[in-house]
């Protein structure tokens, strides 16, 4: 099978069983989906849905019990535990709602982590400019607001210029103000690094930033919708 | 688990969650109790079968050795202050020729009253019953001697005694209180062979040995608060014209210095072991206690709202600990019994009791249990404090982020040339600095017991290298029944198989230094012997001007006195007289004290012409056959001592029970050690998944990973490992001043194979134990550790 040259995502029958017997849980019933290069895209559903599976097996965190995932047209269904942490090394940035940056290090060191074994980084700093917070390079996690940790998690995202950001509930620990102050980073990301953007939410008022909404219900895609316009995060009903 | 109350699940599932955590800490304390257990309960057991053995024997507290004095003087000697009981006796030595053996065994021949028991230093029969008086052939044997040679009552034995040929018969076989440690004079290991005791009629043996109505030593029982040193003086003054070398006490009766110098050994051991175990175990109850408390905040939150007290929770960790402490006092109590029981047989090899039973009293194992008890909770209390501080409000919101800005490695960051992952390791140390500094003292400490234990092979090594191969060459020193003239020596020169002889001299004399008094034999060897050479610390011969006393260290710091010196010498034995010599060298003595000087001056002082007390030999084995038939009947010789012998049984010994202690001691060690890496790394692990996770999900490969959690316990061991091993050093050296006794000194000598052992050892176990958590790292469910909140 051949994916079209713009697909960054490809899925095809992806399944997801946790589980044997009985006691089975199918997380993904068959997804078929594509995402092209460059979009940025709200996974919108209930919990349960299926969208964080997906995102993990989109960002090789976990694998496919069925089907096939393709990147940018590479097979990786079937790929094994090294072949998996290659993909992450150098295509993938992630975000997580409880930003997991690493306590002992500074928020600087924190994105340099990354830019050491990334091929082609940005320079820390300017990453962390890139989420307005290049003043507070040298601060630890512990002297960061919840918004500023989680900005520091999306400047280590960026920096190794990701082929792919995925975004799991990024804002779900924060304020709306501080929200939108994320979403802004990641909107800028998108724009400036021309990374193709997963971006999971409960919010659906976030869903108008993107350029496409996949919405998600008993594991499968249950409806996909195309912004004709994308709304920037300030404007958004929160 | 019906009938257990909610939070007594909670603790048991907890329990089967941590239960290579738990079990790690359980064994620390178990080799603290166990060490504890067998070091007290061998001290309480030895000590206790002792006195009620010197007790019910009523072993001497003085010995008086004349050369021969009359039984008429038993009244004065009776009438001294604080004397309680005195028995006069004739003591000789003899050579016996025992079927089977081709060697000569040595023999100490000692009377007992006629138709009573001793009043002093009585014997316990275990077979037979006590020479006839009327029977001047009949003997009693010493029970191991009998037991080495099969001898039972009714078996007869060729002895020469006083250079006559006499034929005994056994009729008994007994164990005494003088004899618990029975070896020759001169030697240090017993072999059961080798030397015997014999018990004759007073009137058989004083009629063999020309003491007819004489007595030739006197035992004596003191009153309970008499003074040992005056009732010592006044014995002196009293049999001193009957040639008296000097009365002693216990300090000086060989079998009871061995038995003193095991005992504080003992004592010293249970000193320094137990609290170090005891230490880790509660350093690591506390990390691991505080650990659960930190990813049970949330949980303890819950309960507080829900009612349970601030005691409810406490207890609830306490009774965990509790718990752990019960397996590791349980554990320790039976390995340390199973110990001491190994440990009194091997005692049973070498001292003689009529009873010893390793036998660890109540308050033994209820100490133990308070000092398990002290540890452990100590430990929990510290860690525990915390939750119970803790307010419901304030737990049931996640911790925030440690803070890492105010640590003392946060200016690490400014280093550029160290990777993110090298500064998340250093920071974490700066971080905790306490916890890594305890780590890093419960590793060396575990290296630093290794070294100190595998000290004793190095040191005994050396004690046997030098004082049998390099000091004393000989393989036979055969000893002269009297002084003899220089032909005698000539003779024993030539005897078959004798390839090199040495003649010795043998004085007994009292050294003075201002207030010191040491009593010793004056030791007289040629010029330049090569059989028999005093040595520096380097094992190089010494070479001391002629004239002059030549003295061990050990005797001169006893004495007070430096080199150059003057010493007071006065010979207690043959014509007495009072010399002032000089030290003219001060050597290195391992085993025993030594005064020597050269054979030719001393006769001269003596002004008895050339005479010798016997010659040390080296023989050509081939020719022992021959050789020990000549000397067993050669009417001359009053004793023969196999040096060579001396040396394999001491080898033997170092081979079998101290290299059995030390694979136990190693094993302990190796415990602390597992005890602390295992948990630490457990620790860290559980800590850091979601860092580690993080760093998974960043793209970080396994092995990249798996060095943020590895690096701090590799830096910490590293850093440990020159720690305990100058710690080690340490302890060897206070071990080797502490169980120094009049017997031997163990060198202060460590090799360099003894440290790489124990790195090895410690190596070893870290490395295991990161494979081990190495193995999870690589089984991290990243999804799983990233989507809950910590």
């Amino acid at each position: 099978m051949s994916s079209s040259p713009q697909s960054c995502f490809e899925t095809r029958g992806l399944t997801k069983v946790y589980g044997e017997g009985d006691a089975a849980v199918h997380a993904l019933r068959g997804v078929d989906l594509q995402i092209p290069e460059g979009e940025l895209v709200v996974l919108l559903g209930p919990s349960g849905s299926g969208k964080s599976t997906l995102l993990n097996i989109l960002g090789g965190l976990d694998s496919a019990s069925g089907g096939s995932f393709r990147f940018r047209g590479e097979e990786l269904s079937e790929a094994n535990t090294s072949r998996l942490t290659h993909y992450r090394r150098n295509h993938v940035g992630f975000v997580f709602q409880f930003y997991n940056l690493m306590p002992s290090l500074t928020a600087e060191e924190n994105v340099d982590l990354v830019t050491e074994i990334a091929p082609d980084p940005m320079p820390s700093l300017e990453a962390l400019d890139l989420v307005g917070l290049a003043e507070r390079s040298h601060h630890f996690p512990a002297q960061l607001s919840g918004g500023e940790q989680q900005r520091v998690a999306i400047a280590r995202a960026i920096a190794k210029r990701p082929d792919v950001l995925l975004c799991d509930e990024p804002t779900g620990a924060l304020d709306s103000a501080t929200g939108i102050r994320v979403l802004r980073a990641l909107l800028d990301a998108n724009e400036r690094t021309g990374s193709t953007t997963v971006i999971i939410t409960h919010n659906a008022g976030v869903a108008d930033m993107a350029d496409r909404v996949l919405f998600f219900r008993d594991g499968d895609l249950h409806e996909e919708r195309r912004n004709a316009q994308r709304v920037p995060p300030e404007s958004l009903t929160w | 688990m019906v009938g257990l109350k909610v939070l007594d699940r909670k603790l048991l599932r907890n329990l089967r969650g941590m239960a290579g955590q738990g079990l790690a800490i359980a064994l620390v304390i178990a080799g603290g109790i166990s060490l504890f257990l067998l070091m007290a309960g061998m001290t309480g057991s030895l000590s206790e079968t002792r006195r009620t053995y010197y007790e019910r024997y009523a072993f001497a507290d003085i010995w008086a050795p004349v050369v021969r004095a009359p039984e008429s003087l038993r009244a004065d000697i009776r009438a001294i202050d604080g004397v309680r009981a005195l028995e006069t006796r004739v003591r000789d030595a003899a050579l016996l020729d025992m079927p089977g053996m081709i060697e000569p065994a040595t023999a100490e021949v000692i009377s007992l009253p006629d138709h009573r028991a001793p009043r002093v230093n009585d014997v316990h029969l275990s077979e037979g019953r006590l020479p006839d008086p009327g029977h001047r052939s009949e003997v009693v044997v010493l029970d191991a001697f009998a037991r080495a040679h099969s001898l039972a009552p009714g078996d007869e034995i060729s002895a020469t005694l006083r250079g006559r040929r006499v034929e005994l018969e056994v009729v008994g076989v007994a164990l005494s209180p003088e004899h618990v440690y029975a070896i020759a004079p001169g030697q240090l290991v017993p072999d059961d062979r080798l030397f015997a005791v014999l018990w004759m009629s007073r009137d058989a043996l004083a009629h063999a040995t020309d003491q007819d109505g004489a007595f030739n030593e006197a035992v004596i029982r003191l009153m309970p608060g008499a003074s040992e040193d005056a009732v010592i003086d006044t014995l002196d003054r009293l049999l001193a014209p009957y040639g008296a070398p000097g009365a002693y006490g216990r300090d000086l009766q060989f079998s009871d210095v061995f038995l003193s110098s095991e005992l504080n050994q003992l004592v010293t051991m249970s000193r320094i072991l137990p609290p170090i175990f005891l230490f880790v175990a509660a350093f690591l109850v506390n990390v691991v206690i505080s650990r659960i408390i930190a990813v049970e905040r949330e949980q303890i939150g819950l309960l507080k709202a829900f009612g349970y007290s601030d005691l409810d929770v406490l207890t609830h960790y306490l009774k965990l600990v509790g718990v752990i402490g019960l397996v590791g006092l349980l554990l320790g109590s039976g390995l340390g019994i199973a110990l001491g029981r190994w440990m009194a047989a091997q005692y049973a090899q070498y001292f003689h009791f009529p009873f010893l039973i390793f036998r660890a009293d109540p308050t033994t194992f209820l100490l133990g249990a308070l000092i398990t008890l002290i540890a452990v909770l100590g430990g929990a209390a510290m860690a525990a404090r915390s939750a119970f501080r803790l307010r419901p409000a304030v737990a049931m919101v996640p911790a925030p982020p440690a803070d890492y800005s105010r640590a003392i490695g946060a200016s690490i960051s400014k280093l550029r040339l160290i990777d993110p992952q090298s500064r998340m390791v250093l920071r974490q140390l700066f971080r905790f600095p306490w916890r890594g500094g305890l780590t890093l003292l419960g590793v060396a400490a575990s290296i630093m017991l290794l070294v100190s234990t595998l000290f004793f092979l190095d040191s005994m090594q050396v004690m046997i290298d030098t004082h049998f191969y390099q000091a004393n060459r000989y393989d036979v020193a055969v000893s002269l029944v009297e002084p003899r003239e220089r032909r005698a020596f000539h003779e024993l020169a030539r005897v078959p198989g004798a390839l090199t002889a040495e003649p010795y001299r043998h004085v007994p004399v009292r050294l003075r230094h201002g207030p010191r008094e040491e009593t010793i034999a004056l030791i007289g060897v040629p010029r330049d012997a090569m059989l028999s050479r005093t040595l520096n610390a380097e094992n190089e011969p010494v070479e001391a001007p002629p004239g002059g006393l030549v003295l061990s260290a050990d005797l001169a710091a006893d004495l007070d006195v430096e080199l150059g010196e003057q010493v007071e010498v006065e010979t207690t034995q043959g014509r007495r007289m009072v010399r002032q010599l000089p030290v003219s060298a001060i050597i290195t003595s391992y085993i025993g004290s030594v005064a020597q000087m050269e054979l030719r001056a001393l006769n001269r002082l003596l002004e008895e012409g050339a005479v010798v007390s016997g010659a040390y030999l080296v023989v050509d084995p081939a020719q022992n056959l021959a050789l020990f038939e000549e000397l067993k009947a050669a009417p001359g010789v009053a004793g023969v001592a196999l040096h060579s012998l001396a040396a394999e049984n001491f080898k033997a010994i170092l081979d079998q029970s101290l290299g059995w202690s030390i694979f136990v001691y190693v094993l302990f060690s190796g415990m602390i050690a597992l005890g602390v890496i295992y948990n630490s790394v457990r620790i860290t692990f559980a800590e850091r998944a979601r860092e580690l996770a993080s760093l998974r999900v960043l793209g970080f490969k396994r092995g990249e990973v798996a060095y943020v959690l590895l690096g701090e316990i590799a830096l910490l061991t590293l850093l440990a490992l020159p720690v305990g091993c100058l710690g080690g050093i340490g302890l060897a050296f206070y071990l080797s001043e502490a169980m120094a006794s009049d017997v031997y000194r163990l060198p202060f000598v460590i090799h360099i194979s003894t440290f790489a052992a124990a790195i090895g050892v410690v190596v070893v176990i870290a490395i295991g134990s990161g494979l081990i958590v190495r193995r999870q790292i690589d089984r991290l469910n990243l999804v799983e550790v990233l989507k809950t909140r910590e």
